[in-house]
């Protein structure tokens, strides 16, 4: 019998796919449709194109600059040279040894500390892991408030971290980073940079005034303390506070609501109903590492747990809260605030005109009552949240809602403002920019942050009015700049000084509900920077003081040891109890990925960074810079936590090694505060914005990756794909698909500019006289005749990676089309056409998967009658397969599946560990923290917008997106992340030639690197298209500081070589090893992958199947379980929970 | 017509045929050979140190045990190599005007650490760990041969992929109870019986059952060892 007819489905693939085929082969079946692109649904020729080139096009050529005949003549010289080379021995070694060993460190054993990355709006706290002092990798600290669970019992505490702590690491490598402190360009040591401060302070002092500080948002206690005394010290001195993307409307909206700030902390896992007001409270940043943990723990059913909260959201531009909502609702940003006041006006809040007759314009009015009706069911269960772009009469309306709904105590708690100082930020930088005009300034102090570029407008610090800077006898003033970078506003300052980064120097900062964290340096600093703290050291009378000291001196005036002394019981828990022996926490002695290489350890090789620079900066020192000596007040996290700080702290010291231990200071939280909404907060408020007639809305938000542009140096957050847009290293002007269609005068069939492949429209965006030129990109769900732009792209002065030229430009700067009186949206934009076009790297299209059912979906409701169509391949299915009567549960079947025997291969049986992955994708937010930390843990490069654009991306894992319903507004949209599935008949083996790919014998599809000749057969024969292959060299093999930022654990992979998720194999044998030298089995939990420890919902579950008490294998065993593909027969171990919505009937069309 | 070729080119050219036979399979041989030669791994070639530190004297002549110095064998990967403190231990009150040690008391002085020449260097996309090894009865000697007798240590065995094969295949030829892994005489004592590799072969596999040695499969799997 022919091949053809044993497998006709073998040959039925390469035809072209049909749309109407598809339709009718999934018509009989319960699955819902799904697209992932506009491209997909408009059927264009070139998504096809897409479908059957197995990679994208020019993937696989060489188009370097040596053409062919040079490449054959290369490729001779080589082979004849290849013999020589197999004759060199390796290159000799040194090894080099410390010559005092810190007693802590076990060399090939990571330790983990304890320390905090300051953010706007509150800090995460982390473990840090560092492996032989070179700080690696980064992951949440589980006794934090925000990425931790304290209040989880200990052993069962999980920690999460978002995109932009992980991504720390690298810009604490980055070789682009500022070294040398410059003044007016040249090279001056700090103490000519004293010199000059304190002639001009002295000179100042008579004279009174004149002297500035400008800082980002401060929540450290020790920096406000600092800034204070400063300011009393020079009575005229000022402190102004400015941000760009902070969250300044929150403030100031609660000030209209309750007429005092007041920090707003909501209680998710409490809610069962959400409202979202353009709230993005699950995407990375500040809190929402918390809520979104919140928000999934009561989204999740498993089990016995049948109850679901509902989400509503309202907003102006699709965001990750918004694909997870229930109902999502989408509005022009001047519709938002007639919306929040009807709602108001419905749940019958204070201060809101209940004559509804005045409402009824408002958008999307007929579902008003019906969602009020649900939010009133659910008195003191529901949260109504306003969003941190939101103005601040949404604020209050928000505040309003949620006392009208009883919430305030029980899902909302209102605290005292984690800011130290919390100010109108826009007004006070206007009032800075006024003093300057007026020839009030003598010397502007920049305390971090780059305000030459991401000022508005119409507060621009640009070079005239810097120049204004005087002092009264005309001289000229003094402008200083502290910051990582030499940036754009380094450049119009006289002195630049290079600025720690928080893993090179002491500190402290707050969480979001205020909990303060002592910030540990993990590494001297490596470039001789300054702290803040000892920055602004420099204008008090003890200029030279270091940070350790600084911090300690103020948390000595605070009395830190009675603050530890009173909290007993729950704070000291977790320093008493061993936490290695649960296993459960991140970072306790579990110390995942630990077994250290022979290979490049850099403390004992001398192949990576300079051998004696590794020793003297092998150990978090708290004494100054530079000092050889390890320190020993620096308490390892994880490694020694066992003992010690186990009473209550008596003495400071004490406390002190235990709050840099434990990496909170308990007892600091904010205090609660009670505040009403009194009935005539609006009084004064004007009357909602409207439209100001036509034109285009423009909405300004934060890049998802590179957030105000202060990570635009950051090549992983740069090659991170944006959730939704899955666009990399550009912004572009958000568009909806019928603006687009009108504009570019496109069919009703069109769904994408065609015949241009990824090149998008470039158009003319007109705001307010400025004008900047912005691709455009099509972006489902997106409001009619509203462009949304993203900030922080269009750098100057970023670096190499981050900086736009006009040969190669990055982005553009949406900075310039923004003033202080349209901070986050406003009206009156035009857009006007070029004709030009612009490449736009979108990862959206690639490793597309057939049309074939990918995401599963069910209603609350379906799936409690027991329908639903997950769980369709638990017969057969290989990871459940010896568990009979898991069929029977689901009591159906939609697919042809595959029973256990159906294979060529003979059946193994797994006897020891059978590893396994569950994926919830009811539960994933698409946050995109697991690719990164996969990208730190794994040594994955980065490979540049051009190699995106041709789908070289390296990313072991990736975060699919499936929209549902019609492009013009999607009903639902799911995120799915896809590592390797780790199939049991793995389809990528038999075809390897040289056995690079091989099955271990506990189910790990294993890459053998030192195998892989790089044919690519393997990839061509993945299903899941999950395999990666080094097309050109992208690791950077070069640079020294990036060599110490690699994970020893890992092998760093070379041109030609297929790599893919290994699912962290390197923590698997570090917690196997250590189990068997135990005598006992790996315990469940004990080993977090990358992805996993890093998932702030807990979606990604990773253990052995054989332990029937495993959280993963009661995953697998859930009704919502299902593999992907399963009609393969590939038996994959990772398998996914389909997702689950939670809509309201009463609701239709929306 | 004359024939152009001689009657002898018949037999040169049948030698030719089987010659070069030949000729390719002792190529083949040879590059085996070579390839395995310790001219190529390394093996036996005595590493000059900055500092003429004998093994044989300290651990064969004064008898101190290997996790003097090796402190983190039994806990890491790595095996740890003294810091200079653990060679001022003694040595500032033994030989401590030496002209011999002034490069240690150099280190202890200017707080600059000794640069040693690696003399085991595995390939960078292997990793080994001591710890497990030691924990199951896989002696010192076994890979590093008679340490106590070598004044300049070099590298005992191939460190081949298939050398490590050999034991992960069959551990039961190598294992011996955990008290005697530090033990460098060890294969000595063990000449003594009679038949010495059935003696072998039975301790082994009983410390192989005893200490939960995994089975060959998974000792063989790609990701025991690469990752």
């Amino acid at each position: 019998m022919h091949i053809k007819e044993t497998f006709p489905e073998l040959y039925k693939i390469r035809r072209p796919v049909k749309r109407e085929e598809i339709r009718a082969r999934l018509g009989d079946k319960k699955g819902k449709e799904y697209w992932r692109s506009l491209e997909e649904l408009a059927e264009s020729g070139q998504f096809e194109e897409f479908l059957h080139t197995e990679f994208p096009r020019q993937a696989g050529e060489w188009d370097d600059e040596v053409g062919r005949r040079t490449f054959l003549k290369l490729m001779g010289a080589s082979l004849a040279l290849a013999g020589l080379t197999s004759c060199s021995y390796q290159p000799p070694e040194t090894v080099v040894p410390f010559v005092r060993q810190p007693a802590e460190l076990v060399p090939g054993k990571p330790l983990f500390f304890a320390t905090a990355m300051p953010f706007p709006g509150g800090a995460a706290g982390l473990f840090v892991r560092s492996n032989e002092g070179r700080p690696t990798h980064v992951e949440g600290n589980p006794d934090h408030p925000t990425s931790g669970t304290p209040e989880r019992p200990l052993g069962e505490r999980v920690a999460a971290t978002d995109i932009f702590s992980i991504a720390s690491i690298l810009s604490l490598y980055d070789p682009d980073r500022s070294e040398t402190i410059t003044n007016r360009g040249e090279i001056r040591p700090y103490s000519a940079f004293l010199g000059e401060v304190r002639t001009r302070l002295d000179e100042m002092r008579g004279r009174g005034g004149g002297l500035r500080f400008l800082t980002e948002t401060v929540t450290s206690p020790t920096t406000a303390a600092q800034l204070r005394s400063i300011l009393a010290a020079f009575p005229g001195a000022k402190w102004h506070q400015y941000e760009p993307a902070g969250t300044n409307s929150a403030a100031i909206g609660a000030q209209l609501a309750f007429g005092q700030p007041v920090n707003t902390i909501y209680r998710f896992e409490r809610a069962d109903r959400v409202l979202s007001l353009d709230s993005d409270f699950l995407s990375c940043g500040a809190a929402n590492l918390r809520y979104a943990r919140d928000f999934a723990s009561k989204r999740r059913v498993n089990g016995n747990k049948t109850d679901m909260n509902r989400l509503y959201v309202v907003e102006t531009t699709p965001t990750n809260t918004g694909a997870f909502a229930d109902h999502r609702f989408s509005v022009k940003p001047s519709q938002l605030e007639p919306f929040a006041r009807a709602l108001a006006a419905a749940l019958g809040a204070p201060g809101v005109s209940t004559d509804m007759s005045q409402y009824a314009g408002v958008a999307h009015a007929q579902h008003i009552a019906a969602i009020a009706k649900d939010l009133q069911g659910a008195r003191g269960r529901s949260i109504v949240v306003a969003g941190e772009h939101q103005s601040a009469a949404v604020h209050a309306l928000a505040h309003a809602m949620n006392q009208a709904l009883g919430n305030v105590g029980q899902t909302v708690v209102h605290t005292e403002p984690i800011e130290a100082q919390p100010v109108d930020q826009v007004a006070s930088l206007r009032e800075l920019v006024g003093d300057i005009e007026a020839g009030r300034v003598e010397m502007l102090v920049i305390v971090g942050g780059n305000p030459v570029y991401n000022a508005p407008m119409d507060l621009a610090l640009t070079k005239e009015r810097l120049d204004k800077i005087r002092t009264p006898d005309g001289k000229d003033g003094l402008r200083i700049h502290l910051s990582l970078y030499d940036d754009e506003t380094s450049e119009l300052c006289h002195w630049h000084i290079p600025e720690t980064h928080f893993l090179e120097a002491w500190g402290d900062t707050r969480a979001h509900d205020g909990t303060v964290s002592i910030i540990q340096p993990l590494i001297a600093p490596l470039y001789r920077g300054r702290s803040v703290n000892e920055f602004l050291a420099a204008f008090t009378d003890k200029p030279e003081q270091s940070g350790y000291d600084i911090v300690r001196d103020y948390w000595r005036t605070q009395r830190l040891e009675s603050l530890v002394a009173s909290q007993p019981a729950a704070a000291a828990a977790p320093a008493a109890t061993p936490e290695g022996a649960g296993g459960n926490t991140h970072g306790g002695t579990s110390g995942q990925g630990g077994a250290g290489g022979q290979g490049g350890a850099a403390g004992q090789s001398a192949t990576g960074l300079g051998a004696t620079g590794a020793g003297a900066s092998a150990s978090p020192s708290p004494t100054p810079a530079g000092s050889p000596n390890p320190a020993p007040a620096s308490t390892p996290s994880a490694g020694t936590r066992t003992g010690g700080a186990t009473t209550a702290a008596a003495t400071f010291d004490e406390a002190w090694r235990r709050v840099v231990h434990d990496g909170v200071i308990p007892g600091t939280a904010a205090k609660e505060q009670s505040v009403t909404v009194g009935g005539d907060w609006s009084a004064n408020l004007p009357p909602a914005q409207t439209a100001s007639g036509g034109g285009f809305e423009i909405v300004f938000r934060p890049d998802p990756t590179v957030y105000d542009g202060r990570f635009a140096n950051n090549g992983w957050l740069q090659e991170l794909p944006k959730p939704l847009t899955k666009l990399t290293w550009d912004n572009a002007a958000y568009m909806s698909l019928n603006t687009a269609r009108r504009m570019f005068g496109l069919n009703e069939n069109d769904y994408t500019f065609k015949g241009r492949e990824f090149n998008a429209p470039l158009v003319d965006l007109r705001y307010r006289g400025q004008t900047v030129r912005a691709p455009v990109l099509i972006v489902p769900g997106q409001p009619d005749d509203v462009i949304t732009v993203t900030l922080g792209y269009g750098r100057t002065r970023a670096g190499r990676v981050g900086t736009s030229t006009d040969d190669k430009p990055l982005g553009y700067n949406a900075y310039r089309l923004r003033t202080s009186d349209a901070m986050w949206h406003g009206a009156g934009l035009e857009v006007a056409q070029t004709g030009e076009e612009y490449l736009l790297a979108v990862t959206q299209l690639h490793f597309n998967m057939e049309g074939r059912e990918i995401v599963q979906s069910n209603s609350l409701e379906e799936y409690l009658k027991g329908g639903g169509d997950a769980g369709h391949n638990v017969e057969g299915g290989a990871s459940v397969a010896t568990h009979k009567g898991a069929a029977e549960v689901v009591g159906k079947e939609t697919h042809k599946l595959p029973g256990p025997d159906d294979t060529l291969y003979p059946n193994y049986e797994y006897k020891g560990y059978k590893w396994g992955m569950s994926v919830d994708v009811a539960s994933c937010v698409g946050c995109q923290a697991c690719v990164i930390a996969c990208q730190s843990e794994n040594n994955i490069p980065i490979v540049g917008k051009e190699q995106v654009a041709r789908s070289r991306y390296m990313h072991w894992l990736r975060v699919d997106t499936y929209f549902k319903g019609i492009a013009e507004n999607p009903e639902g949209v799911h995120f799915m992340p896809i590592p390797c599935m780790h199939c049991e008949v793995a389809p990528c083996e038999p075809v390897c030639p040289v056995h690079a790919t091989v099955h271990s014998a506990e189910g790990t599809n294993d890459m053998v690197y030192n195998r892989c000749i790089g044919t690519r057969y393997c990839s061509n024969n993945c299903p899941y298209k999950v395999r990666r292959f080094n097309f050109l060299l992208y690791q950077d093999f070069e640079t020294p500081s990036l060599k110490m930022m690699r994970n020893p654990d890992v092998t760093v992979r070379s041109r030609g070589v297929m790599e893919k998720c290994t699912y962290c194999i390197q923590r698997i044998n570090y917690a196997r090893i250590e189990a068997e030298k135990e005598e006992r089995r790996v315990r469940d939990g004990e080993i977090v992958t990358a992805c996993q420890s890093a998932c702030p919902t807990e979606a990604i579950i990773f253990g052995d199947l054989n332990d029937e008490h495993s959280r993963v294998a009661q995953l697998q065993h859930e009704r919502r379980n299902y593999s992907l593909l399963a009609e393969l027969n590939t038996r994959p171990r990772t398998t996914y929970l389909s997702a689950l919505r939670n809509p309201n009937a009463e609701i239709h069309g929306a | 017509m004359p024939q152009i070729f001689h009657r002898s080119t018949n037999t040169l050219a049948k030698l030719s045929i089987f010659g070069s036979l030949f000729v390719l399979l002792f190529i083949t041989w040879a590059v085996a050979e070579i390839n395995r030669s310790s001219w190529n791994t390394g093996a036996y070639d005595e590493r000059e140190q900055p500092v003429q530190f004998s093994h044989k004297h300290h651990t064969g002549d004064d008898g101190i045990d290997c996790r003097y110095c090796h402190t983190s064998v039994e806990v890491s990967s790595n095996a740890g190599l003294p810091p200079t403190k653990t060679c001022m231990n003694c040595h500032s009150q033994l030989w401590s005007d030496s002209p011999y040690l002034e490069p240690v008391r150099a280190s202890w002085r200017d707080n600059k650490p000794i640069e040693w020449t690696r003399v085991h260097d595995l390939p960078d996309y292997v990793y080994f760990n001591h710890s497990i090894h030691v924990a199951k009865g896989v002696g010192c000697s076994s890979c590093h041969g008679r340490v106590d007798e070598m004044p300049l240590v070099y590298q005992a065995a191939s460190l081949q992929m298939e050398w490590c094969l050999e034991c992960h295949r069959e551990p039961e030829r190598f294992l011996r109870d955990k008290s005697e892994v530090f033990n460098m005489d060890y294969q000595q004592e063990n000449a003594l019986a009679e038949n010495k590799t059935a003696a072998q072969l039975e301790n082994g596999r009983r410390k192989k059952a005893e200490y939960k040695v995994r089975p060959r499969a998974i000792l063989e799997s790609c990701s025991t060892c690469h990752r």
